[in-house]
């Protein structure tokens, strides 16, 4: 009897400690996701990602349809090669465009793909043509201030 | 006055000494507990009853902290989160700190407190009492028969209790976030299950749990194994065991959180 009465406390212990393992893996963790559904592989270089990394997210349309996979660097061309995995239930065609973009103004930084109108859909391991990097903003300030200088110096040319 | 500072010096020789010898005997007591768990995995009701207590009896203090330090977190999380507008942010924020941090750190100082010193006594007073010494009288082998459980039993009790202090946390969370004080519930989970990787973040807290067990396990069994049998031996190496122990748990996590988690 004090046997049985143990073992049914030990049992109780055991199976809310896996429910708590399965709880954080189900419903904190992204187990649950696509990420073990169907997806199928494709090829972007940028010419600058920014912050984005690895499993970051990949929107169209502000849906999530993938994430990002794997973040290389390319010596040949010295571009950035991202892999993203996108989910199979979703084909997008050959010309799609992908750009990064960030959510809100600090917030992470994703990958937005854009459809285009080819009728061939993109396959596993095809590569995306048209791709637009990250908005740097230190880039974006010196470009502000060339321009300022620039348009200011027009000024002063044609009040000579 | 020479002789004086000779022996003082000659103190500390012999106390780092001891501690070197002590840490020798420790690493081949470890050994010798592995190499005689055979026996407690063939009658494994021994193990059934040190998980009872070194697990069961320990749920009530994990789960109530676990509440409670989840509650705090939503709290103080939403505090900080809030000044920068991101109170959403609040789910990734008290689900990635207990998973992968507190979790298994806090869990397992009060496995140390609650069940090592318990084992650690256990073990002391059957020295005192001369029953290891009769065991081995009888042909026994108090190792396989009465450490070698007591090690599987908390081993195998401490990352349960880890994802319950986890899982507990973060209900805490948001119970104070979401229904006190009215983050929006989709966010919560929505952020929470995007930024929190079941490998990078669960597992590895699983790994660090289990860690945490087999090191706070060895130094109590070792700690009772060792003691003096004496009252003042049991009691003074009760303490040595959480003091311990819970160094030993920050010193393993500083090592495995510089591992596990040293960014993208």
């Amino acid at each position: 009897m004090q046997r049985a009465t143990l073992d049914l406390w030990v049992g109780l212990f055991v199976v809310a400690g896996i429910v708590a393992v399965l709880f954080l893996a189900l419903k904190v963790g992204n187990l649950g996701g696509f990420d073990n559904g169907e997806t199928y592989v494709v090829k972007a270089s940028f010419d600058n990602i920014g912050g984005l990394k690895a499993r970051a997210p990949v929107k169209s349309a502000g849906v999530l349809v993938g994430r990002v996979a794997e973040i290389g660097f390319d010596p040949k061309t010295y571009e950035a090669s991202v892999t993203l995995s996108l989910d199979a239930r979703y084909p997008f065609p050959k010309d799609t465009s992908a750009s990064i973009m960030t959510s809100g103004l600090l917030g992470e930084q994703y990958i937005a793909l854009e459809a285009g109108g080819d009728e061939k859909m993109l396959a596993n391991g095809d590569a995306l043509k048209i791709t637009q990097g990250a908005v740097v903003l230190e880039n974006l300030i010196g470009q502000f201030l060339f321009n300022k200088g620039d348009s200011a110096a027009d000024k002063g040319e044609a009040a000579q | 006055m020479m002789e004086a500072l000779l022996e003082h010096v000659r103190g500390i020789g012999r106390r780092t000494v001891n501690r070197v010898w002590r840490m020798g005997v420790a690493a081949r007591f470890f050994l010798l507990v592995f190499l005689h768990s055979g026996p407690s995995f063939q009658r494994f009701h021994l193990i059934v009853r040190e998980i009872f207590s070194a697990g069961v009896l320990s749920l009530i203090i994990i789960l109530v902290s676990g509440l409670f330090v989840g509650m705090v977190l939503g709290m103080q999380g939403y505090e900080t989160l809030q000044t920068y507008g991101s109170e959403e942010a609040l789910g990734v924020l008290v689900s990635l700190s207990l998973v992968r941090e507190l979790g298994p750190v806090v869990a397992a100082l009060l496995f140390a407190s609650r069940a090592g010193s318990a084992i650690t006594a256990e073990i002391g007073l059957m020295k005192a009492t001369e029953q290891i010494a009769a065991m081995e009288m009888m042909a026994v082998d108090p190792i396989a028969r009465v450490v070698a459980p007591r090690f599987w039993g908390a081993v195998i009790s401490m990352p349960l209790l880890a994802a319950l202090f986890s899982a507990m946390g973060i209900l805490g969370g948001y119970l104070v976030g979401v229904v006190l004080i009215g983050v929006d519930e989709g966010s919560f989970w929505s952020q929470m299950q995007a930024a929190v990787d079941f490998k990078e973040d669960i597992l590895n807290g699983v790994i660090k749990s289990v860690v945490f067990g087999i090191a706070v396990t060895i130094i109590a069994l070792f700690e009772g194994y060792d003691a003096p049998p004496t009252a003042e031996g049991v009691s003074r190496a009760t303490t040595r065991t959480v003091v311990t122990s819970s160094l030993a748990i920050l010193g393993l996590d500083f090592i495995l959180t510089a591992f596990m988690f040293r960014g993208v």
